[in-house]
């Protein structure tokens, strides 16, 4: 056992890590834990904003022939509640859970790109405002989540909203990229030594595999919003069908990103489910190579099934059903994983606290998810059900039963790793249900709905139609689970002051984040891990091996091989810096500008050189420390 | 549920083919979530069972039973799968073969936010214009040509068949078999703006011959007024603000950018779904459409009660 620093080296440890005090520290941090939390608190409060929209829409779908919204008003409410939940929280909220997850799991003391990640959430930040700063005004997209044109054209979409839209989506997706970066670069090269690709915790997995899909979907929408808006702006004509252009060829570009994202959302959450159901049944995961193996297969399958979204477009028939064949086989992957899943519950020994509870919400919840998604896969079915209550249904039991659920379940088990104080449990119980009861009650009415032929985003609809009763239903259910959601976030705040303590690892977990106190200190660890297994912290139960010769008076990091994780060499890690912070301003002034004017591009490009000229100065430092050494 | 427009209850050839598939996956997919909820339930059971038996967390355990059920689940799905991806793709083959017949063509346009329909004359070849009413022979199939004149909208009879979008810029087409007569509904299933919502027609299936005759009558000139008031009342719709936009075969009114009159007073509803047609809803909506269906081409037009009510009267009478 490696003996402690002494309180004179830690002293000189935590100094070196150490953010400026203040508003300068809050502006120029770098530390991964302050950025996940604002990304977090961001995200909360915006899935609150987007879930009031869906609570008022519901109200106005709840009887027939209600005039409570005017339809421009309903239109606004879905596409703003669309575009917030895709665009600016589930994929972000993700990334952040990686950027704060990933260097705790890997036994690091900061990402590959500190400077990166901070400008990451100062861009998408940008994005936010882009899009709710403009509605504060009155000035909302009305097109839906994907505003296919010639609507979303200059002809049929005069006005700013389109372009808010499209620009929101280049801010988010620059800052979606920077993370992915990140974290793909992080887990290859900055693993603990000893953590070999077949010792990687299926959570970093997830979120490595999730991060490589990003890197090469998200290229092909920013691809087709920045064709939009030059559509709208130097008039392209790429998509004016009467100068040649064609409508379809950005429902394509549009659905080779848009499908891979619900795939970059889910793996993530089956990563949290892994790490949940390892710890709470007190055994290793069963079928930890089929379940990693799995998360590859849907990244690989999923940028073969784009089409499944058009089916109805009138694409050749004989195609249509190759990509039913190929959007039905992700059923393969995604069951093998829920049977890996059950199997560990069942030979394992669980308990059932709430993050486990939340697990079993989303088997629940989610499976019905996938099957009603084998249905939607059938080319002639989805031509009934498409743009029907039925794929409203069908979406949303995919994104919050299959990714929410198991979000909340984690928010509850990393909880107290990061606040010292566990979650009230009772709270929690009462939140489970009601989210997990509302929600079914609410969404569940809604396949049926569909197939009695009422269409998607129709802001009202006549008593003759006869689907009142399971509308009124459906917004019963839906007020409930945001009462629950409600009642989640009353615990997080209450519990954050009068919670009980919870000490580094209050669930026994077993991966290497639980080794550190909670909070974890800026430096996360004192000393780098070595692993010898999966779950180092239970074959390592009394002594965990660490690696010693990293700098204490400076910031830095150990970077390891790809393959086998040895340690290859130390690597000054950045400072606190205020260069991100003035590159997002730069970009966020070059990207409104563009939605007024071309020249934005020419003009605005010099604040962004500047800012990164002074991001990239170059310091030559050298380390000035001794050999790495391995200690017991 | 009125049944006029739902997939469940099917009153075509196509809409037929995929209720069955419809069912056939609810089948094989809710077989296999009750498996998903048993294992669920029997892990449930045997850690209540278990509860007691605490300590140290097992590493690796060997896990020979499972690793064997993991591959009997893989070939369950594996199975399961080729059972829906045969039955859709049959499904699918079906569908595709009513293109070889010989089928009534019709052209679907959509636009914002109403339907124009024309229909092939058979004794002159021309074309035989109408709106948002489409009338289908019984056990013939319709060949809808589809077409926009600005935006995507997609053209949807649950009853019927599936849908299809109504794409600028290309022509697609849909067979419609109808196997039931009597009312149904369609709807626009794409959001193409702000009045969306209120974007349906309704759709008519008779036996062959009551449906020649339909068609034949639409191929007459409008009706002439019956009375002094509606003669009135056509001088107000014919020599005013109407016909800029609306056209009525046989009088003065030309236009060509809302929904053709000819037979209105013969349709079941009002702007394109909105209202049920009757001489309240005509005037309703000459007077008010932008309360009526916020957004629409539609302006209010402004006529003295007197002329509303013959106009109003004019109209019904175009049967």
């Amino acid at each position: 056992m490696t003996e402690p620093l002494t309180p004179e080296q830690a002293d000189r440890l935590a100094v070196s890590w150490r953010d400026a005090p203040g508003l300068w520290g809050f502006l120029t941090t770098v530390d991964h834990k302050r950025i996940a939390a604002r990304y977090i608190l961001t995200v909360v409060l915006l899935m609150f904003l987007a879930g009031m929209l869906a609570l008022d829409m519901r109200l106005q779908l709840a009887w027939p022939d209600m005039g409570r919204m005017t339809p421009q008003l309903y239109n606004e409410s879905f596409s703003l509640h669309g575009s917030t939940m895709l665009f600016l929280v589930s994929v972000p909220v993700m990334e952040a859970m990686a950027i704060w997850l990933v260097p705790l799991m890997l036994g690091q003391r900061a990402l590959a790109f500190p400077r990166l990640a901070a400008f990451s959430y100062w861009l998408y930040l940008g994005g936010v405002l882009m899009l709710w700063v403009p509605h504060a005004f009155g000035i909302t997209p009305d097109l839906g989540w994907f505003e296919y044109p010639p609507l979303s054209g200059p002809g049929y979409g005069p006005g700013h909203r389109v372009d808010i839209w499209a620009q929101m989506i280049t801010f988010t997706e620059v800052a979606a990229l920077a993370a992915s970066v990140n974290v793909v670069a992080t887990v290859l090269k900055m693993r603990p030594p000893g953590m070999t690709l077949a010792r990687i915790p299926v959570f970093v997995w997830s979120q490595a595999i999730a991060g490589l899909m990003t890197i090469f979907s998200l290229p092909a929408v920013m691809l087709v919003t920045s064709m939009l808006i030059a559509d709208r702006l130097v008039s392209t004509q790429f998509f004016a069908p009467s100068a040649g252009g064609d409508v379809i060829l950005f429902q394509h570009l549009f659905w080779w990103f848009g499908h891979p994202e619900v795939y970059i959302i889910f793996l993530p959450a089956a990563g949290f489910v892994s790490m949940i159901v390892e710890t709470f049944s007190r055994r290793t995961l069963f079928g930890h190579v089929a379940v990693v193996l799995s998360m590859l297969g849907i990244a690989a399958l999923a940028f073969g099934l784009w089409v499944h979204h058009m089916f109805a477009v009138g694409l050749p028939r004989l195609g249509n059903d190759f990509y039913t064949a190929a959007s039905m086989a992700v059923a393969l992957p995604a069951g093998l994983q829920i049977f890996c899943w059950i199997a560990t519950l069942w030979s394992g020994r669980p308990r059932f606290d709430t993050p486990l509870l939340w697990v079993l919400g989303f088997i629940a919840t989610f499976v019905i998810g996938g099957l009603s998604g084998v249905m939607a896969a059938s080319a002639p079915l989805d031509q009934q059900i498409t743009d029907t209550y039925f794929i409203v249904a069908h979406f949303h039991y995919v994104l919050i039963g299959g990714a929410i659920f198991p979000l909340l379940g984690a928010f509850c088990y990393w909880y107290p790793k990061a606040t010292g104080r566990l979650m009230s449990e009772r709270l929690g119980k009462l939140a489970f249900w009601l989210i997990v009861g509302g929600f079914n009650l609410g969404f569940f009415p809604m396949h049926l709905l569909g197939l009695m032929g009422m269409p998607r985003r129709v802001y009202t609809y006549s008593e003759g139609m006869g689907w009142g009763p399971l509308n009124l239903v459906a917004t019963l259910g839906s007020a409930i689970a945001v009462a629950g959601g409600l009642v989640f976030v009353a615990n997080a705040w209450w519990s954050r002051r009068h919670g009980a303590p919870a000490g580094p690892d209050p669930w026994g977990g077993s991966t290497l984040e639980w080794a550190v106190p909670s909070p974890p200190p800026q430096h996360n660890f004192d000393h780098l891990p070595v692993v010898d297994s999966l779950t180092p912290l239970w074959t390592q139960k009394d002594a965990l091996q660490v690696m010693t010769g990293l700098a204490i008076e400076r910031r830095e990091v150990l970077v390891t091989s790809v393959i086998e994780a040895t340690p290859e060499y130390r690597q000054k890690s950045p400072k606190p810096s205020i260069a991100p912070l003035l590159s997002a301003l730069a970009v966020t002034i070059l990207f409104i500008g563009s939605i007024f004017t071309p020249w934005a591009l020419v003009w605005g490009a010099v604040p962004v050189a500047v800012a990164l000229v002074v991001w990239f100065w170059p310091q030559r430092e050298r380390a000035r420390t001794g050999p790495l050494r391995v200690r017991r | 549920m009125n049944g006029l427009q739902s997939a469940l209850a099917p009153a075509g050839e196509q809409a037929a083919g995929i209720h069955g598939l419809f069912w056939l996956m609810m089948l094989v997919c809710g077989a296999m979530y009750l498996l998903v909820l048993g294992g669920v339930a029997w892990a449930l059971w045997r850690a209540v069972r278990r509860r007691r038996t605490a300590g140290e967390p097992a590493i690796n355990p060997p896990d020979v039973g499972l690793n064997r059920g993991l591959l009997g689940w893989a070939g369950l799905i594996v199975v399961g799968l080729t059972v829906v991806i045969t039955a859709s793709f049959l499904v699918e083959r079906n569908i595709a073969a009513a293109r070889a017949r010989d089928a009534l063509e019709v052209r679907v346009t959509g636009h914002q936010w109403w339907w124009r329909i024309q229909y092939r004359d058979p004794r002159t070849g021309g074309w035989i214009e109408t709106a948002n009413e489409l009338h289908l022979p019984l056990g013939r199939t319709t060949r809808v040509a589809l077409g926009s004149a600005d935006v995507i909208h997609s053209f949807w009879v649950p009853n019927i068949a599936q849908k299809l979008d109504v794409i600028p810029g290309r022509i697609n087409l849909l067979d419609l078999t109808p196997t039931r007569p009597g009312w149904f509904r369609g709807q626009c299933a794409e959001f193409c703006g702000i009045q969306h919502a209120h974007m349906a027609f309704d759709v008519k299936v008779d036996p062959p011959e009551s449906f020649d005759r339909w068609l034949a009558g639409q191929a007459n000139a409008a009706a002439k007024p019956a009375d002094p008031v509606a003669a009135h009342g056509q001088r107000v719709v014919t020599g005013g603000q109407c016909a800029m936009c609306h056209a009525i075969r046989g009088t003065p009114a030309t236009g060509r950018a809302g929904p053709d009159l000819t037979h209105f007073g013969s349709r079941r509803s009002v702007a394109a779904g909105t209202l049920t047609m009757s001489r309240g809803a005509i005037q309703g909506w000459i007077a008010q459409p932008q309360a009526l269906k916020p957004g629409t081409m539609m302006p209010p037009v402004a006529l003295s009660g007197a002329d509303a009510d013959a106009a109003s009267r004019y109209l019904m009478g175009l049967q």
